[in-house]
């Protein structure tokens, strides 16, 4: 698998778009998903919650178990994606396109963040 | 002694496959080769092809070898007859479950005791105690034997089709002695997916080539590789009881609702056995003041309860505890077993709930098993 270089990646294993207009989009890498197994259950930050980097803001749950999400940044959340809530395979089968997991405004400048080869060496794969 | 994790005879192949592996009572044993979803429904409309070698299989042969099983197990193994096989477990003195197993009867006096990977050990060593006195010898067979299932309901079709052996006349919990693609095995059918099926104790050397061989003739009609992942849920579906979970030590067969394998008239050795005075205790006691129950639980929710999740009441009062939970493939929801209060163990029982992370979601407490196939 490959980690698409224009994002930047947290070491709890979720992706971030390059702002637009100060919105990221956030969601849970390859790496992750595979990790996880089936996606069966996906419980996102509701539209208008604050969300700050590092914490958690929803879970994700799977055929095994249950893990937590975690916000790679502080802001707001503007939209969270409904096609992943109805159908978690999208997790899976799109991690990084369809998958995604919801629109941030991002209020404080992201930290800790790494890149596409860093994340790669991270999490060996 | 080394902490490495055991390999099976197959596990070069697992890898070649690209299974996730993950180490399961001391085995590295394939999770899943893929998505474990997909692998269940295989096995519920198709069939799947799994890697049981870490089960552990015991030899118990001699003139008494029926005497000692009969002493050593709750069951009644003198009315198993050659050919055939028993659901059976192995208690201590205080009635706890030990394990639970599946004895086959190869030979009038040869029987193979099949435990859990995790208990080989201690069934092992409590056969060898517990023969002292009968005129029998107990064999730790664990590394003489790879176990190849192939389960569900296309699997009966795909072995015909490399063996020669009456497949037709070997019936539910029956095994025999046969070829299977050129090699010798014990032809079982038996299995733990609530599907029809096979389960084939082989030598570990012939076991990649009987891999291959149904790997091959299962293709066509959606055989697919499985792991310990989709296992656990076909089990569960079926109601089917897994050991750490809804067995332990600290539970008596009556406590679990399987006081039916326990028989106190045995057909040799006279009724004496291990255990024998405590589980007459607890089947009088599950009469007049039944334990907790197992039970099953459907969410009406998604959120899946796992082991050790609290089942309480509409009050918040803990009323019991999940042992397993999974969301089901078959059924489109999470689904539990577990141990309740008698008087909420009801199919219907209303206010039911499971306190996952701090949160009471609703259950419906349903009777065992979850799915039962369509014969």
């Amino acid at each position: 698998m490959s980690n698409p270089q224009q994002l930047r990646y947290s070491k709890e294993h979720e992706w971030l778009s390059v702002a637009e207009d100060g919105v990221s989009t956030v969601g849970i890498t390859e790496h992750a998903a595979n990790a996880l197994g089936d996606v069966v259950f996906v419980q996102l930050p509701e539209v208008g919650d604050t969300v700050t980097a590092g914490e958690t803001c929803g879970e994700l749950e799977s055929t095994k178990s249950v893990s937590d999400l975690y916000s790679p940044v502080t802001g707001e959340i503007v939209e969270a994606n409904q096609d992943a809530v109805d159908d978690p395979s999208l997790v899976n089968s799109a991690p990084f396109e369809g998958g995604w997991l919801f629109k941030v405004r991002i209020t404080e400048e992201p930290k800790d963040l790494l890149s596409a080869d860093e994340y790669t060496e991270f999490s060996g794969s | 002694m080394s902490n490495a994790p055991r390999l099976t005879a197959l596990d070069a192949l697992h890898r070649s496959l690209g299974a996730t592996m993950t180490d399961f009572a001391g085995w590295d044993m394939p999770l899943r080769y893929a998505s474990e979803r997909d692998e269940h429904n295989a096995v519920r409309t198709q069939a799947g092809l799994f890697d049981l070698s870490h089960m552990g299989e015991i030899t118990v042969t001699g003139p008494q070898a029926v005497d000692l099983l009969n002493y050593a197990l709750v069951g009644n193994i003198g009315s198993v007859s050659a050919g055939r096989a028993r659901y059976t477990m192995i208690c201590q003195e205080d009635g706890g479950i030990l394990d639970d197993l599946i004895v086959y009867r190869l030979a009038d006096t040869e029987y193979m005791v099949v435990a859990n990977a995790g208990n080989a050990q201690v069934v092992l060593d409590a056969l060898t105690a517990r023969a002292d006195g009968f005129d029998a010898v107990v064999r730790d067979d664990r590394d003489a034997y790879a176990l190849i299932a192939v389960q569900g309901p296309e699997s009966p079709g795909i072995l015909k089709s490399v063996t020669a052996a009456d497949l037709d006349g070997l019936k539910y919990y029956a095994g025999l002695p046969g070829t299977v693609a050129g090699v010798p095995a014990l032809i079982a059918r038996t299995g733990y997916t609530g599907e029809d099926g096979f389960e084939l104790f082989v030598a570990p050397g012939d076991a990649e080539k009987l891999w291959q061989a149904l790997t091959e003739a299962g293709a066509p009609v959606g055989l697919i590789p499985c792991g310990l992942s989709c296992r656990d849920t076909l089990r569960l579906e079926a109601g089917m009881p897994l050991y750490g979970h809804e067995l332990t030590t600290a539970l008596t067969p009556f406590d679990a609702g399987l006081g039916r394998v326990v028989k106190f008239e045995k057909t040799s050795h006279g009724d004496d056995f291990v255990g024998h005075d405590a589980l007459a205790a607890a089947a009088a006691k599950a009469e007049t003041a039944p334990p907790r129950k197992l039970v099953g639980l459907i969410a009406e929710g998604r959120r899946v309860p796992r082991a050790g999740y609290p089942v309480v009441d509409a009050d918040g009062t803990v009323i019991g505890e999940v042992t397993s939970g999974a969301p089901s493939p078959t059924l489109g929801k999470p689904i539990a077993m577990a141990y309740v209060d008698a008087a909420h163990a009801a199919p219907g029982t209303a206010g039911v709930g499971v306190d996952i992370r701090g949160k009471a979601e609703p259950y419906e407490v349903v009777a065992l098993p979850f799915y039962k196939r369509q014969k």
